[in-house]
């Protein structure tokens, strides 16, 4: 039975009104409501369900980031996870934290816990940046099945119904492998407040980056962060010569 | 369980589930103080398992709304 390994991230909620820093370095994040990613949600519960199935013996969620990820984690123990390890990084270099190094993380932790299915959520929803998966398979040269809307499980192979443009696409993926996981693929449960209470006794492990011999040395810097441009008002024009005429001003005829 | 302690335990998920209100903790919190104040007196065993069923009813209902409203946004902002 196979050990699946879960990518989840803490991100601020799906529901807050983004805030863009006055100094241009970054989103407000202090004070304001954070959650697990939406998409890692998916993920999780679709390795719950494995376990559930007793297609997984153990599901291990892994969380990068400061202390309060671990609120992150323990949602994902409530949501019947069995373990958690927090990859303890400081806010100041989680700000700087990329997918290269995530990847690596997961990539050292599968194969220290040896996990036979790594899952995560195909994009966070704070930087959109949709490479953890594929950078992990690329790292341990596992087979990669990103977007997943439907698993079915076979003899060392997985098939994978996945969403592509205009359209779905099915590969088969022997394991172990990675996968990433799409909106539709399930309905994660609601962490309910018996569940996260029962989550406490479950066990968390802590480490950082340096002991899993990995650098993570910001690759980028932030030059500015900025809202996106305000839509401009439409004008109503009363007929259609006015139009021809306003088009021809700007350009477009 | 004794009536009062499953009262007590549906009050207290509620609030807990009120955290993620879309109109914000202070208006469910309120609103919900004023229904469980409402029938504070009721003594008829009976009716008072109808109201605990019936809370137990408003919480699958509002795990529902945050999961819609989650999918909702989430299909508004990556697949339309």
């Amino acid at each position: 039975m196979a050990r699946v390994l879960v990518g989840i991230k803490r991100v601020i909620d799906y529901a807050v009104k983004i805030r863009v820093k006055s100094d241009k370095s970054g989103v407000v994040v202090d004070g304001v409501k954070h959650s697990m990613n939406p998409f890692d949600e998916i993920a999780i519960e679709e390795a719950v369900r494995m376990k559930e199935k007793k297609l997984a013996k153990e599901v291990i969620a892994v969380s990068c980031g400061p202390t309060a990820s671990q609120e992150t984690i323990r949602t994902a123990l409530a949501m019947g996870a069995d373990k958690g390890i927090h990859v303890e990084i400081s806010g100041n270099e989680a700000e700087f934290l990329q997918p290269i190094h995530v990847s690596k993380i997961l990539a050292k932790l599968a194969q220290d816990e040896k996990v036979d299915l790594i899952i995560v959520g195909k994009q966070a929803i704070d930087d959109d940046c949709n490479q953890t998966a594929q950078m992990t398979g690329g790292v341990l040269g596992w087979p990669t099945a990103t977007f997943c809307s439907k698993i079915e499980h076979g003899q060392n192979e997985l098939t994978v119904t996945r969403e592509i443009d205009g359209g779905l696409e099915v590969v088969k993926v022997k394991t172990p492998a990675v996968l990433s996981a799409d909106l539709r693929l399930n309905e994660p449960r609601y962490a309910t407040l018996p569940n996260i209470m029962k989550a406490k006794k479950k066990p968390v492990k802590k480490i950082s980056p340096k002991d899993l011999g990995i650098d993570i040395t910001p690759r980028i810097q932030i030059i500015s962060v900025e809202d996106p441009p305000v839509r401009q008002a439409g004008s109503i024009l009363p007929d259609v010569d006015t139009l021809i005429s306003k088009l021809k001003e700007g350009g477009h005829l | 369980m004794s009536q009062k302690s499953k009262t007590i335990n549906l009050y207290k998920t509620l609030l807990y589930m009120g955290k993620d209100y879309p109109k914000g903790y202070d208006y469910f919190r309120v609103r919900l103080k004023k229904v469980f104040e409402k029938n504070r007196y009721e003594t008829d065993t009976e009716k008072i398992e109808k109201m605990i069923a019936h809370g137990n009813f408003v919480i699958k209902e509002l795990e529902a709304l945050y999961m819609l409203k989650k999918y909702r946004t989430l299909k508004k902002r990556y697949y339309e």
